[in-house]
């Protein structure tokens, strides 16, 4: 017998088949965590798949409902945030705000065109941890001002410079966590605005220094209404974890705004594990903060602004069906500027990544010259073009919003509801509380039938 | 000087007409009666006056103060002075907690005892307290000077970063990070001068120095636990 008879008559072997427990990405992890002894840090938000805006359709007007023509009808954009308390309350063209972003965590450059491109589509841009630039102040004709627990940089000119403050309690990326920003990008200008020595490993605390729980924060609150003369809306930012009782105490506490965050949102580094593991989905965050809204009897008297994986028109306008007043971009709006750019690609494959994936934000390597402070690459930047980008990108945000609203008959933004949607998935409709698609029925509803 | 009666007139308006004073104002002593304990007493003020508050206040009293000088004859609650950028706050009785929390800058001095967690994250502000402080104390402190003439409670200055921690009686115990270090003649003469400023006798040589070790600088593996 030869070796090829042997082959020939061999009996069939089992397939390879991979364990999807122990899958070939979570097999690299532990190799890497055995040969490094430590965490894996990165930027960016929850890369799991998640049940999200995707999961849900609207449902045009035909017969029962009446429809507006599509490019022509009036479809209004505008909302006002701050109406609570604030002498001054913001009014924005389009319900798309800009989320936090710290200079430090951004170029100057990067930080700049934030500010352009959200000035010129009409709405707001914020601040990060770090304080307040010059330049994003110069260039954002409407600028929130982040009140963090490390307070780098806070003081009261600032603070009144402002055109809103915003209380952060916590992201949705690592809620309960602090803030990190590493050595590398400690340049001598961060530095300095941080009141830190060059180069270390930077913590932001992950709680208040001197305010803890509900009762305190109202005094806080109180506080910076008084050093800013009530003028400011003041709001409260908290990552999704228990979304009805934070925005109730929010509420409580004073807040004109709730902003909240869902586990997609984005930040500049932390750990993996924190990212992908803590937290709820943006989508699970919106049905309870409205209802606590409802029944506090506040809802649209305190704005809600939800955050966290928002990219397109579409997703603008489930979360504003929902009953979020407005929404707030993070990672979208660093890709518009120019972030993970095919063009970079051969720059990510030197890096280890590759277009799509770089999230080493931490490390101050961008090749697109956004989480950097290496001058090199920031100059690669150009905060004029990469703010006309941004503002195209919220122009064509509204654009979608508005199509959809119209197709359902609004001719507000605000007037989505959760009657417009239906779900996809068992997972969804209960999230999100609208039918499963073809039925009246979602999780948790009592009752059923048309 | 100028009298203002909280109790009959209302917080807003002390604030409002403190915050209004400008560098050039001629009416730079004011008195605030009947505070009664009430919170964010002379917040935010910006200019060169002299406000003595006439007994006891609440939270965050001086807050993000700049230039203006604020005596309290009296106790104060948590946070007073916080985030303080310049000028001087003095408390007659004893402090809350977060005393000078993240304060930038200006001086605040403590006649009695301040609780937990005086100068949280300092960014550059002089403490100066009389008596004893609680427990996390200096917590991730950056910089500026805190002075206790008493004993120190647990765990101070936690993940300091590069503030000068001065300490008359007994450390309860140093929080991680936090070392004792040696007294050079430049801290004996930095330290003379903070005890003038904050109206204290003591003598600058009965002191030990505490600081940062500087070990969690940048993270390693071995500095997690």
């Amino acid at each position: 017998m030869t070796v090829k008879d042997n082959k020939e008559n061999a009996p069939p072997r089992t397939v390879p088949i991979q364990s999807a427990t122990f899958s070939n990405p979570i097999n690299a992890e532990i190799r890497r965590a055995a040969a490094t002894g430590i965490y894996d840090i990165r930027g960016g938000g929850a890369k799991r798949r998640v049940p999200h805006f995707d999961d849900l359709l609207f449902l045009g007007a035909s017969i029962s409902r009446y429809p507006l023509e599509g490019y022509r009808e009036r479809c209004d954009t505008k909302v006002t945030l701050g109406t609570r308390f604030a002498k001054k309350p913001i009014e924005l063209d389009i319900p798309i705000t800009i989320a936090g972003m710290s200079f430090g965590a951004l170029s100057g450059p990067a930080k700049e065109a934030l500010g352009r491109g959200a000035s010129e589509a009409g709405t707001s841009t914020t601040t990060g941890d770090g304080g307040m630039t010059p330049e994003e102040r110069g260039h954002s004709t409407k600028l929130v001002y982040q009140y963090l627990p490390s307070r780098y940089g806070m003081n009261p000119d600032d603070l009144r410079k402002a055109d809103a403050i915003e209380v952060v309690v916590g992201q949705g990326a690592k809620p309960g966590g602090g803030g990190m920003l590493l050595g590398q990008k400690i340049s001598d200008r961060v530095a300095e605005m941080r009141n830190l020595p060059k180069g270390i490993d930077q913590r932001s605390a992950c709680r208040h220094p001197d305010w803890t729980g509900p009762d305190d924060l109202e005094i806080k609150i109180l506080e910076l209404r008084e050093i800013t003369a009530w003028e400011k809306p003041i709001y409260v930012k908290v990552g999704g974890t228990r979304p009805y009782y934070d925005t109730a105490l929010a509420v409580k506490a004073g807040a004109d705004v709730v902003v909240l965050d869902g586990m997609q949102g984005g930040t500049a580094a932390t750990q993996d594990v924190f990212i992908e593991h803590v937290g709820l989905p943006t989508l699970a965050c919106i049905r309870p903060a409205v209802q606590a809204l409802q029944d506090l009897g506040v809802h649209r008297e305190v704005q809600l602004i939800v955050s966290g994986g928002i990219r397109t028109g579409a997703d603008v306008a489930k979360a504003m069906a929902l009953g979020a007043d407005a929404v707030a971009i993070g990672t979208a709006a660093l890709i518009a500027l120019g972030d993970n750019d095919p063009k970079w690609e051969a720059e990510y494959q030197k890096l280890g990544t590759t277009t799509g994936a770089y999230d080493d934000w931490h490390e101050g390597l961008d090749p697109a010259g956004i989480t950097t402070q290496d001058p090199v690459l920031q100059a690669r930047l150009d905060p004029v073009d990469a703010g006309r980008r941004l503002r195209n990108y919220l122009n064509v945000m509204t654009l979608e919003a508005q199509t959809i609203a119209r197709a359902c008959g609004h001719n507000n933004l605000h007037n989505l509801e959760p009657e417009d949607l239906c779900a996809l998935t068992m997972e969804a409709a209960a999230m999100a509380r609208v039918p499963l698609a073809g039925t009246e029925w979602w999780p948790g509803k009592t009752g059923a039938g048309f | 000087m100028q009298t203002y009666d909280l109790a009959a007139d209302g917080l807003r308006g002390l604030n409002a007409t403190l915050q209004a004073q400008s560098d050039e104002t001629n009416q730079t002593e004011w008195t605030i009666v009947n505070p009664r304990g009430s919170h964010a007493i002379a917040v935010g003020l910006d200019a060169p006056i002299e406000v003595k508050v006439m007994g006891s206040t609440g939270y965050y009293c001086a807050g993000m103060n700049k230039q203006a000088t604020v005596h309290v004859h009296g106790s104060a609650g948590p946070g007073v002075a916080e985030n303080m950028m310049s000028g001087t706050v003095v408390i007659d009785g004893d402090a809350s907690q977060y005393a000078g929390a993240t304060g930038h800058g200006g001086t605040l001095v403590i006649k009695g005892n301040a609780s937990s967690r005086c100068g949280i994250s300092m960014k550059g502000i002089d403490i100066v307290v009389h008596g004893n402080v609680g427990h996390m104390s200096a917590f991730m402190a950056q910089s500026g000077n805190l002075v206790v003439c008493g004993d120190a409670g647990d765990a101070l200055g936690d993940s300091i970063y590069e503030a000068r921690l001065f300490v008359r009686g007994s450390v309860k115990s140093l929080g991680a990070d936090c070392i004792e270090k040696e007294m050079r003649p430049e801290h004996i003469e930095l330290l003379r001068d903070l005890l003038a400023r904050g109206g204290c006798d003591a003598k600058p040589e009965e002191f030990k120095r505490y600081g940062s070790a500087r070990q969690l600088y940048n993270f390693k593996v071995d500095n997690a636990y």
